[in-house]
């Protein structure tokens, strides 16, 4: 994952990283949204997993998970739709889904494990080789802090995945060391305060993070949460390693599908690529 | 005053439970907010005006009533069952327990320096002690309540109003308490430099658990030395109903050293466990991790969070306390459940035999309590947490027991 973002940043742009969740509208549309995004531009693809509690997520991500619930997905579904992906296309692909999900896979047939005793196993190890097992290069837990990721990392490092920690504009600074610490592959710069979803400009919280991030640690920062639209893409490139598009591309997808979302991408590299070229 | 308690091994934690499990944006706010904490511990001025409120506007200590025709209910025509008292917390300003909680949060909103309260509430009993609260101290206030609810519990609904607290209809998932939760917790992620996240039940990321503990647990504590006053001794069992367990926790923790006082949370049987249409989560679910703390959950084999039944909306949580999750575990606690139709007896029953409409909530510990009080005995003695009065819920008992003339 590193190396693809290196790669875009030697080649004058940011890396675009496209979020889009599996089984929205359904699982094959959103194979095909997923391809579409690679196919256009984009450096990295993140696989949502849908989840029933999603307490980081805005409104069109929160629809867009209870379409996939509702619709009966599980998270071998998703895991399906990861693997006919990453057969296809050659961008890493990471996981991006709440803990709970992963402690508890591969689901049925695990009763021993919640039940009474005293040393509990979880699912953590089964479904960081399912990760692998799919082609994925990695995951992203946004409501697993650092402090309480040893367990996970432990099992990623088993399946050879890259971890990747959020950090945020209200992170002390001895924090944005331990999530640079934690983090593999890359770190996820939240750009402001809030849940996932589109706005109208980007948080002035960005850059300074960003900048903060870059005296911890030399790994490529990206930034998510809030970027649009190209114009948004442009001014993240100009000071990110790589720009994460969410809830823009998640609309795309309902309302366009796989063209849709290409258009989009496009849109979103050219604004990767303008400002690296100026920056 | 002191009190025996077995330490869980360190202050985050519980046992394997607990712990903090949120996006990296709030983790800057709970450690300044455990900061706060501990410091207005240690102020002889924060805690003398807190019991100051506490007594004064709160009308703490609450009464600790013996409720002899309920006893002799229990005792039946043989004429042997334990002493029942109940711990009028319906008694309390607000109509709740709730209010020692918000009380000590409020007032440590205040020495962070933040002026918004966001709050999350089912039955609406901790929204309205949330608006009260946020009313005597001159801070803006929020309220997130499932849509549901709002339907169910009207009569809260208008009394936040008129304390001029904002209440936000919650429309996502199951409309109910986890998504006020959901909803409360995207508005702190959001405003968090600004806004206080109090929560009402002991239940989130560390230090919450910890912090509405230390709040309610003066319950247990009025209990304990009243009992010792009036029967010189401890009592042999104590009973709370267990939603997400800020009242039962109230009640329990100054005891849980006590090895010889048998702790029972009773939890919200629905239609029965066995019918999964229910809100028992240490009886009927598995563990997980919720709102930010590993505990048990309510929730399917891929650990997706399941809808939740109970005819008392305060007790409609798919989650509960991680203390909670580790009294179950190690065994110091034992948690059953009673039906909504045996919390509607429980809820006849203090009505007509004692003149004190109980809330939902509390209805359900009335039948556990006395079939415990006739299996212990007529030397026994055992306290009920009668958490809340039941004026929120006339409505909606008199809807199911079809009491209105149509």
């Amino acid at each position: 994952m590193t190396a693809a973002i290196r790669a875009a940043n030697t080649d004058g742009r940011a890396a675009l990283v496209i979020y889009l969740p599996a089984g929205y509208p359904d699982l094959e549309t959103s194979r095909a949204c997923l391809e579409a995004a690679a196919g256009a531009g984009a450096d990295l693809l993140e696989v949502g997993f849908p989840y029933s509690d999603p307490l980081m997520d805005g409104p069109t991500i929160q629809a867009a998970n209870q379409v996939a619930l509702d619709a009966g997905c599980t998270p071998d579904d998703d895991f399906a739709v990861c693997a006919r992906l990453t057969a296809a296309v050659d961008v890493p692909t990471l996981v991006m889904t709440y803990y709970n999900l992963a402690w508890h896979y591969p689901g049925p047939g695990q009763e021993g494990r919640a039940t009474a005793g005293s040393s509990r196993a979880d699912g953590l190890d089964d479904f960081a080789a399912a990760c692998r097992a799919a082609g994925l290069a990695g995951a992203i837990l946004p409501d697993l802090p650092a402090e309480e990721g040893a367990r996970w990392r432990k099992a990623a490092a088993g399946g050879d995945l890259d971890t990747v920690f959020l950090a945020a504009p209200t992170s002390r600074d001895h924090r944005l060391q331990a999530v640079a610490d934690a983090s593999t592959g890359f770190v996820y710069a939240t750009s402001t305060l809030g849940v996932t979803g589109e706005r109208q400009s980007l948080s002035a919280m960005a850059g300074p993070l960003v900048t903060r991030l870059r005296d911890v640690t030399d790994r490529p920062v990206c930034v998510g949460i809030g970027v649009t639209t190209g114009a948004h893409a442009a001014e993240v490139a100009g000071f990110a390693d790589g720009v994460i598009v969410g809830s823009a591309a998640v609309r795309a997808a309902g309302e366009g599908g796989p063209e849709a979302v290409a258009a989009l991408v496009r849109e979103l590299a050219d604004g990767c690529r303008r400002s690296a070229s100026v920056a | 005053m002191t009190t025996p308690t077995i330490a869980p091994p360190d202050l985050s934690h519980y046992g394997r439970f607990g712990g903090r499990f949120v996006p990296e944006a709030l983790i800057a706010a709970l450690d300044e907010l455990e900061a706060a904490f501990h410091s207005a511990q240690a102020d002889e001025a924060f805690g003398a005006r807190m019991s100051e409120l506490r007594r004064h506007y709160g009308g703490r200590p609450t009464p600790l009533y013996l409720a002899e025709r309920l006893s002799a209910h229990a005792a039946g025509p043989d004429g042997a069952a334990a002493r029942i008292y109940l711990k009028r917390e319906d008694l309390a300003h607000t109509g709740s327990h709730k209010l020692c909680n918000v009380l000590g949060q409020g007032l440590l909103t205040e020495r962070m320096g933040k002026r918004r309260i966001i709050a999350e509430t089912g039955a609406g009993q901790h929204g309205v002690a949330a608006a009260t609260i946020a009313a005597l101290l001159g801070m803006e206030c929020i309220v997130y309540m499932g849509e549901e609810d709002c339907r169910r519990q009207r009569l809260n609904v208008i009394r936040m109003r008129l304390m001029g607290a904002e209440v936000v209809p919650v429309t996502s998932g199951t409309r109910t308490l986890k998504d006020a939760i959901n909803e409360t917790m995207r508005d702190w992620v959001t405003n968090v430099e600004t806004t206080h996240y109090l929560i009402g039940s002991v239940v989130g990321p560390h230090p919450f658990p910890m912090i509405v503990r230390e709040y309610v647990k003066v319950i247990g504590e009025e209990v304990r030395a009243e009992l010792l006053g009036r029967e010189g001794r401890l009592p042999d069992a104590v009973v709370a109903c267990v939603g997400g367990g800020s009242n039962a926790m109230g009640l329990f923790h100054p005891f849980i050293g006590d090895t010889d006082v048998r702790l029972v949370g009773v939890e919200a049987g629905g239609d029965g466990v066995d019918t999964g249409r229910h809100a028992a989560t240490l009886s009927g679910g598995s563990e997980g991790i919720l709102h930010g703390a590993r505990s048990f959950v309510l929730q399917d084999d891929y650990g997706q969070v399941r809808p939740t039944h109970s005819v008392s909306a305060g007790l409609d949580y798919p989650g509960v306390g991680p203390e909670h999750a580790w009294l179950h575990d190690t065994g110091r606690a034992t948690y059953t459940s009673a039906t909504d139709e045996q919390a509607l007896e429980g809820f006849r029953l203090l009505c007509e035999l004692e003149g004190i409409i109980p809330a939902l909530e509390p209805a359900h510990a009335v039948v556990p309590t006395v079939e415990l009080a006739r299996r212990l005995g007529p030397d026994a003695v055992v306290v009920l947490n009668l958490s809340g009065r039941g004026d929120k819920d006339v409505d909606e008992v008199a809807e199911v027991l079809r009491m209105v003339d149509a």
